[in-house]
């Protein structure tokens, strides 16, 4: 009897000495993260998985493999892959020009960086639909070449690639930051030339971020919507993104046919945003030796 | 300067191009736009911007726009600060998939999030019918635009606080704690100066997100003209229309809103990368 | 007030950061935790100040459980590691934070804050840094201001986390023998986390040496120098010389060196502990020990000539150091390349699977021996 109560008033202790958090604010904080989490991001989830769950699965087959939505993946795919390889390339240059020189208008050449970021879709949609029509500032110049951007696939490329800008430059800035110049310095004293450098001491600390940011810009440009409408013409088997198939499916009220696609976009974009924090996790763990 | 301290990529030839190239492309693909934006919008005259700006419909949009910021703003502004706080001042399980998840609404298509919305707490949806025999419709009406507003930006601030307070570490609060600091006195007199600026960039993007949200919102409002019209899709109305000057001048206030939030990020940044020091003296040993 | 630990353990998922550990801390001493980084020892002050909890076991202050109760209501004062001074605070609204924390009741006047305040300025010799932020200050002007936030609400207990770890030496000096001063001054318990053993014998009254989430030995500086219990703390404490061989017919042998070790007749390992203070140089062999040895090193800078030496046909893990006076040395004249034997005056030796000890003095074996009976 006594050693019973002995030992519950043990345990009763432990737990009680185990969550005594030092810090205040424990239970608010993350009440209020979950209770938000919950409501906001988790509860809508359940809307799209009682709709598709009303299709039978043939119905949703045959919907998310209609000629023309398979054609909107096509497209996505490939105008977002083309989307997030430029910005490979041009957010790394950008990353490298900021970080390693100095030049007039280095500061508003950085802030003017997130502006894809801070300006609205639907802005970013109508301003490049102009610049690349036919009589725009760019458009008249590539039609000389014969190069037609709005209204066609290229257009999307182009959207995508302005959204999704910041992504790459904003996570290999950081890295390149860091980069402790010894280590070139020491390539370089063992005679190394530049490209050299390049290849064997500087790449290979920055590609980890570098395919980061490529996916996130690829993640992103998938689900874009705003920017593209207005510039792709969106011609049925040509220049339809699959966002807009969802939106075209809710114009003509069939909600069963937009969740059914919509779930496949969202599954998608949901396994990649996981493989990215997982690869993010794995790298760094890596890099800190932990 | 002499050739052996130089760093790869320092030769002037390299350099130049690099910059060369890089500012070319930035020119034409980030700052052209901008000016663009401001060219159409006052290419018919400042009367006919001023006209355009003040048009009845113009200006319920705008006012629909900053009343949906207005209550965005603040909810995320505390949803991000809680998480931010639970995610790096405390271990508990569950806590990476925590930060996982608030990456959600970069994820998923603005179209989908509207889509996910309308499903829930349109008529037909479990949540939405229940609301409709209480007299109540969230879809196709501000609510309604709020609610996704609210999705698409949570993550903003939570973003902007999470490494910031993760790199600042909970040294400072653990002092304040054994100074007997209550809960409320740490987080006012010692997080909160801490993390000022991030808060208010974090505050700054979430409303530049909030105001020019398009494509969810776009889903679940209904285009209502003068009732659930934002001013993205006021923009998008009048681009169909045919009337681009117009479009443009509405454009040109989101274009507005845009710049000053690269601004405050700029300021910030510099506010940051600066020690805190009150007078300008050198230190005294 | 007096500190008891009472068989505290606590782990960080499969790691043990403290196992069992039991400790009395006497009242207004000055007690360091020493150990390598990893020994548990700034877990255990932080169970200490509440700053992280346990899994098993009891804290005492004075005879009263505080295991349940909340930092904020043990009234001690901490300083931390990296000093964590509010960085928007200035330096007086830094002090004066744990006086304004106070309950409406207990609370001074906001005169009377002040006040104290720039007595405590006054005490750390800072009172012209009042209206200054922590970025501006010094390293050792932080450490300062640590201590004067930590001492504001006179706080029955000080724990203090590696004080002098980020510190440069010439500073680190002179802050340790202000922070003696005020101990003796002040006379409040004080514990404090160090991995430095010299800054540890110099300072405390106590000293804690933990390894591996265990306490190895407590006393005093002078008493744990001369007496470590354990391979580890004779490790962790100085340099030693280490013969290791094996005990034949009373001497321990290995190669060309033998020590005589009377009074030992099992045949088995052993290893033989010496400081460097404990052993002298000749030129011959003496008549109980043959331990030839090639000078390596001569270092004549300080108050002693440190001499460094590898073994010649036998071996040892480190080299061997041997400590003489200038005196000593200008007479004996040593230099590099030479041979010399080193003759013990004492020793210790480790047999077996023995953790502790036993003492040989080859001056006096005597007294040895009745000391060891």
């Amino acid at each position: 009897m006594s050693a019973s109560a002995n030992t519950s008033v043990a345990i009763g202790r432990r737990f009680s000495v185990r969550s005594k958090r030092v810090l205040p604010g424990f239970g608010l904080s993350l009440g209020i993260s979950l209770f938000f989490v919950s409501l906001v991001l988790l509860l809508p989830l359940t809307g799209l998985v009682v709709e598709t769950s009303g299709m039978t699965w043939d119905q949703f087959w045959f919907t998310i493999t209609d000629p023309r939505v398979v054609e909107s993946y096509k497209v996505t795919l490939w105008t977002a892959l083309a989307a997030s390889l430029f910005n490979g390339c041009f957010g790394l240059l950008l990353a490298w020009i900021l970080v390693r020189y100095d030049f007039p208008g280095k500061r508003i050449l950085d802030a003017f960086v997130d502006l894809p970021f801070a300006l609205p879709t639907a802005v970013a949609g109508i301003t490049l639909a102009t610049l690349f029509a036919q009589n725009g500032w760019y458009g008249q110049w590539l039609a000389k070449l014969g190069v037609e951007v709005a209204f066609t696939p290229l257009g999307i490329v182009v959207a995508m690639a302005f959204t999704s800008l910041p992504f790459v430059v904003r996570t290999v800035q950081p890295v390149l930051e860091e980069l402790s110049p010894a280590d070139e310095e020491a390539a370089v004293s063992l005679g190394a030339s530049d490209g050299r450098v390049f290849r064997k001491v500087i790449f290979p600390a920055l590609w980890p971020a570098l395919v980061t940011g490529i996916a996130l810009s690829f993640t992103r440009s998938l689900g874009e919507f705003g920017a593209i409408i207005f510039i792709a013409g969106n011609t049925p088997y040509v220049s339809e993104v699959t966002s807009l198939m969802v939106f075209i499916r809710l114009q003509e009220y069939d909600y069963a046919a937009a969740s059914a696609i919509a779930s496949v976009v969202l599954l998608a974009s949901l396994i990649l945003l996981f493989a990215i924090n997982l690869w993010q996790g794995r790298y760094l763990r890596r890099l800190e030796g932990r | 300067m002499t050739t052996s301290h130089r760093r790869v990529g320092d030769q002037p030839w390299v350099r130049r191009s690099l910059i060369g190239i890089a500012v070319l492309l930035a020119m034409v693909m980030l700052v052209i736009p901008v000016v663009v934006i401001f060219a159409q919008a006052l290419s018919a005259g400042w009367s006919t911007f001023a006209g355009n700006v003040t048009d009845q419909y113009t200006l319920h949009a705008i006012g629909l726009t900053l009343f949906v910021a207005a209550l965005t703003v603040p909810l995320n502004l505390v949803f991000g600060t809680a998480l931010a706080w639970s995610v790096t001042r405390f271990r508990f399980p569950g806590r990476k998939l925590l930060i996982t998840l608030i990456d959600i609404p970069f994820a998923v298509s603005p179209v989908i999030a509207g889509l996910l919305y309308l499903l829930l707490y349109g008529r037909n949806g479990w949540l939405g019918s229940w609301l409709a025999t209480h007299d109540m419709q969230l879809m196709f009406a501000w609510p309604g635009i709020v609610l996704v507003t609210v999705f698409v930006t949570c993550p903003f601030v939570a973003r902007e606080l999470i490494p910031l307070m993760q790199q600042q570490g909970s040294e400072e609060e653990e002092a304040g704690v054994v100074l007997g600091a209550s809960g409320w006195r740490i987080f006012r007199k010692i997080t909160l100066p801490n993390i000022k600026w991030a808060l208010i960039y974090g505050v700054v993007l979430t409303n530049a997100r909030a105001v020019g949200e398009f494509g969810a919102v776009s889903v679940v409002s209904g285009n209502v003209r003068g009732q659930t019209n934002t001013l993205p899709l006021h923009v998008e109305l009048l681009y169909q229309d045919y009337n681009v000057v117009g479009a443009f001048a509405s454009a040109s206030l989101l274009a507005a809103i845009a710049m000053l939030t690269l601004v405050v990020k700029a300021f910030v940044e510099w506010r940051q990368s600066r020690p805190i020091v009150s007078t300008p003296e050198k230190e005294v040993s | 007030m007096s500190i008891t630990i009472d068989q505290i353990s606590k782990t960080f998922g499969r790691f043990h950061a403290l196992r069992n550990v039991g400790l009395d801390i006497p009242e207004g001493k000055l007690t360091a935790l020493l150990g390598p980084s990893g020994s548990g020892k700034t877990t255990l002050l932080r169970i200490i100040a509440g700053l992280e909890s346990s899994d098993t076991g009891r804290i005492l202050f004075g005879g009263e459980d505080v295991s349940n109760l909340h930092v904020r209501d043990r009234n001690i004062g901490f300083v931390f590691q990296h000093y964590a001074l509010f960085r928007h605070l200035t330096v007086a609204e830094n002090i004066a934070f744990g006086l304004e924390s106070l309950p409406r009741k207990q609370r001074p006047s906001k005169a009377e804050i002040r006040q104290r305040v720039e007595k405590l300025l006054e005490m750390i010799q800072l009172p012209q840094l009042a209206d200054r932020y922590p970025a501006q200050l010094s390293g050792g002007q932080k450490q300062r201001v640590a201590l004067a936030r930590a001492l504001a609400t006179q706080p029955r207990i000080l724990l203090l986390d590696e004080p002098f770890g980020a510190l440069d030496a010439k500073v680190r000096k002179d802050l340790r023998r202000w922070l003696r001063a005020l101990h003796d001054e002040f006379h409040f318990t004080s514990i404090f986390v160090t991995h430095d053993q010299e800054e540890a014998l110099e300072l405390s009254d106590q000293v804690v040496v933990m390894s591996q989430g265990q306490v190895e030995q407590v006393n005093t500086p002078t008493e744990l120098y001369a007496k470590p219990e354990s391979r580890f703390v004779f490790d962790f404490l100085g340099h030693v010389n280490v013969l290791s061989g094996v005990i034949k017919n009373q001497k321990l042998v290995q190669g060309d060196a033998w020590i005589s070790l009377p009074g030992n007749r099992s045949e088995q390992k052993a290893q033989l502990y010496l400081r460097p203070h404990e052993v002298h140089l000749a030129r011959a062999p003496s008549a109980f020990a043959r331990l030839p040895l090639r000078i390596d090193a001569v270092s004549l800078i300080g108050s002693e000539v440190r001499i460094e030496l590898t073994p010649e046909g036998w071996q040892s893990e480190e080299i061997w150091e041997i400590g003489m006076s200038h005196n000593e040395f200008a007479q004996q004249n040593p230099s590099r390349g030479e041979l010399w034997f080193a003759v013990p005056d004492v020793g210790h030796l480790f047999s077996g699977e023995n953790s502790q000890p036993k003492t040989v003095d080859w001056l006096y074996p005597e007294t040895a021996n009745a000391c060891n009976v």
